[in-house]
């Protein structure tokens, strides 16, 4: 009976427990947010909409989210699956390779590039989106791996075979559509990159979002925490839509969901393993 | 290398048909399609996963590939399927060598172990899978794959998704969609080791049922002696890349061609003995030598000299009674049913299994001495093992 006693106990400490961390990690968050919120007052976010250089930042860096996520996922989705089938020992090298854009710095890539690009490319803010795509592999390669990993890819290709569909009818119909989770996570990681992406842009010289709102905070203080808060609830949002979508058919499939939180974890474990 | 010619497959009693006729039919009879392993060889590294294999299979027949892990039977069942290449050899579909025809067009319906239902589509879906790359009309499609649920129970499923599934009822799916496209040779890779014990023989009885309805030519891989005996026409038992004996399960077990199979088939007891023109001295009996019939393995006669030897015996082929004074004493007592099985610690430190009705068994508790006998029937003789 003591032992039964003590259950309960237990059961209601826990949640007070995850509700004070909760709240702590809340209030590291908030606090500061609410801090912004009130130095910069509701009228400044209208103010912001119509400053010069708002709509075709944020356009621009919505662009180039886009650019470079389609060129990350062209790039990984099929690299990744070839080497898991056809060269899985190259696999350690590969994981090797996408951690290289962590250790070097961004002020290095992109002196590299600038000196070797084509003329066309350099007057292009799309150049950015090229550089973005190197930034965004450790994560994209490493979220599409995790998908493989939880997915029996060699037994599922060959049951495709054997019914009958090659190599582009198995990747479109069979492996593709068990991967979505892990490319929607990719998808995510690599928006969150983009949108929040400063030092490379502003040695660039393009003028993303986030360059935009470091160059209005020199006129106005208010206009560019406010242009901050602005930024941080459409990239959340955004983020949010593809969480929805792609939890939506998780939850049909009974896979995993996508979740940046759980992304994170992941993507942290994969490199501890692999170093 | 044993080479056996096919034969046709006789029909077996016993089975439980869980298709209804009209799901059957909507199958379609897809027998009539031979296959032969020629010469198969296959090496990865240094290793020989196939040694010279060759294995007919005549139209309509299931063959189990039988043998321990790494003896080479599931590269066998892969080079078959496409998705190995031998190093030499050749495998005929209908005497036509298929060895450069890609898998997906090797038009052969195969079952895995794990289980490979595409998770993004539900149960219907995967059955009409390769119908639809069949280019079959959506309506039809649906239809066809429902029959083919039904066929294998599983009409009310067919709207969940795998991970809705027991493992038993996701195999069953994968059979239905193997199955889906009338293949002409059915491919099954252990498909019901992941299941528990009753789900599995439930599901070996479906397969055996459907078919010997359907007529597919299938070849069937195990390490499961139970399952290969219980369903195929005829069991081919594989060692270190070759086929040690391919024969009819009762003479399989009854008239092994070596000591390996006589071994890894059944249970089998090794008894010292001394061999001298043909007799074996064995348990103080003089018992004469069975001829397996194949020349040139392991254990049969014609390669075993005179002297020592050791004889292998079946459970059932002894004989044990309480005796004061007897040849040994019981030191163990498994009750299995109808029969209970006795193992007796003999003089020399070589314990045996008997079989004993279950009746008789009551009075041989461990610690009793008894005696144990050799029924006077041909043995099979093997090298004395160090």
């Amino acid at each position: 009976m003591a032992a039964l006693g003590e259950r309960p106990g237990r059961r209601r400490s826990f949640p007070v427990w995850r509700w004070i961390i909760l709240l702590i990690a809340a209030a590291y968050f908030l606090i500061p947010l609410y801090g912004a919120l009130k130095f910069t007052g509701f009228s400044a976010f209208g103010t912001v909409v119509g400053t010069s250089g708002f709509g075709s930042s944020l356009w621009l860096s919505v662009r180039l989210a886009i650019v470079t996520t389609l060129i990350t996922l062209a790039l990984m989705v099929p690299t990744t699956i070839y080497v898991h089938l056809r060269l899985p020992r190259v696999r350690r090298l590969l994981e090797s390779i996408t951690i290289l854009p962590i250790v070097v710095p961004p002020v290095v890539l992109i002196i590299g590039l600038l000196q070797i690009a084509p003329p066309a490319l350099k007057e292009s803010p799309y150049l950015l989106s090229l550089e973005y795509v190197v930034l965004a592999m450790p994560f994209a390669y490493r979220s599409v791996d995790a998908g493989l990993r939880s997915v029996d890819v060699k037994t599922l290709t060959e049951a495709s075979n054997s019914l009958g569909a090659g190599w582009p009818l198995t990747l479109w119909r069979v492996i593709l559509p068990n991967l979505s989770t892990a490319v929607l996570s990719a998808t995510v990681l690599t928006v969150a990159l983009v949108l929040g992406e400063y030092t490379m842009a502003s040695l660039d010289l393009v003028t993303s979002f986030p360059v935009w709102i470091v160059t209005n905070d020199q006129t106005s203080a208010q206009a560019s925490v406010a242009s901050s808060l602005l930024a941080l609830f459409v990239t959340w949002l955004f983020l949010m839509a593809i969480t929805m979508i792609g939890t939506r058919q998780a939850r049909r499939t009974g896979r995993g969901e996508v979740n940046l939180f759980s992304v994170t974890a992941t993507t942290t474990q994969t490199i501890g393993e692999s170093s | 290398m044993t080479t056996n010619s096919a034969r046709t497959g006789t029909a077996r009693a016993g089975v439980v048909a869980a298709a209804s006729p009209a799901a059957v039919a909507a199958a379609g009879d897809t027998g009539g399609t031979s296959v032969s392993l020629r010469d198969l060889t296959r090496a990865f590294g240094g290793t020989r996963a196939l040694d010279g294999m060759s294995l007919d299979i005549a139209p309509g027949e299931l063959v189990a590939l039988l043998g321990p892990s790494g003896c080479g039977k599931t590269t066998a069942l892969r080079i078959v399927a496409g998705f190995e290449t031998a190093d030499a050899g050749e495998v005929l579909i209908d005497g036509r060598d298929v060895s450069g025809v890609p898998a997906a067009r090797r038009d052969m319906g195969m079952v895995f172990q794990s289980y490979s239902l595409f998770p993004n589509m539900n149960a219907l879906d995967n059955v009409g899978f390769g119908l639809r790359l069949r280019k079959m009309a959506a309506a039809r499609r649906r239809q066809r794959a429902a029959e083919l649920l039904d066929m294998v129970g599983l009409a009310g499923q067919a709207r969940q998704y795998p991970h809705q599934l027991s493992g038993g009822q996701q195999q069953r799916v994968a059979l239905a969609r193997a199955l889906a496209i009338e293949p002409r040779v059915l491919l099954l890779d252990e498909p019901l080791s992941a299941l528990d014990a009753k789900v599995r023989l439930q599901l070996r009885e479906q397969i055996r049922s459907l078919q010997q309805r359907l007529g597919t030519t299938t070849l069937f891989v195990t390490h499961d002696q139970e399952e290969a005996l219980s369903m195929a026409d005829r069991v081919g038992v594989m060692r270190a890349g070759r086929l040690e004996q391919v024969a009819a399960p009762d003479e399989l077990y009854s008239r092994p061609a070596t000591a390996f199979v006589a071994e890894f088939v059944g249970t089998m007891n090794r008894l010292p003995g001394d061999l001298a023109g043909g007799t074996v001295t064995v348990l103080s009996a003089g018992v004469p030598v069975r001829d397996s019939g194949q020349a040139g393995g392991e254990g049969v006669l014609a390669s075993v000299p005179d002297g020592p030897v050791d004889v292998l015996v079946r459970p059932e082929g002894l004989t044990v009674e309480v005796a004061e004074g007897g040849n040994g004493i019981v030191s163990a007592r498994t009750f299995l049913g109808a029969i209970t099985r006795i193992g007796v610690l003999l003089s020399g430190d070589t314990e045996v299994a008997v079989d004993v009705p279950s009746t008789a068994a009551a009075a041989m508790v461990p610690g009793t001495a008894v005696r144990v006998a050799l029924a006077a029937v041909p043995v099979l003789v093997a090298p004395r093992k160090g």
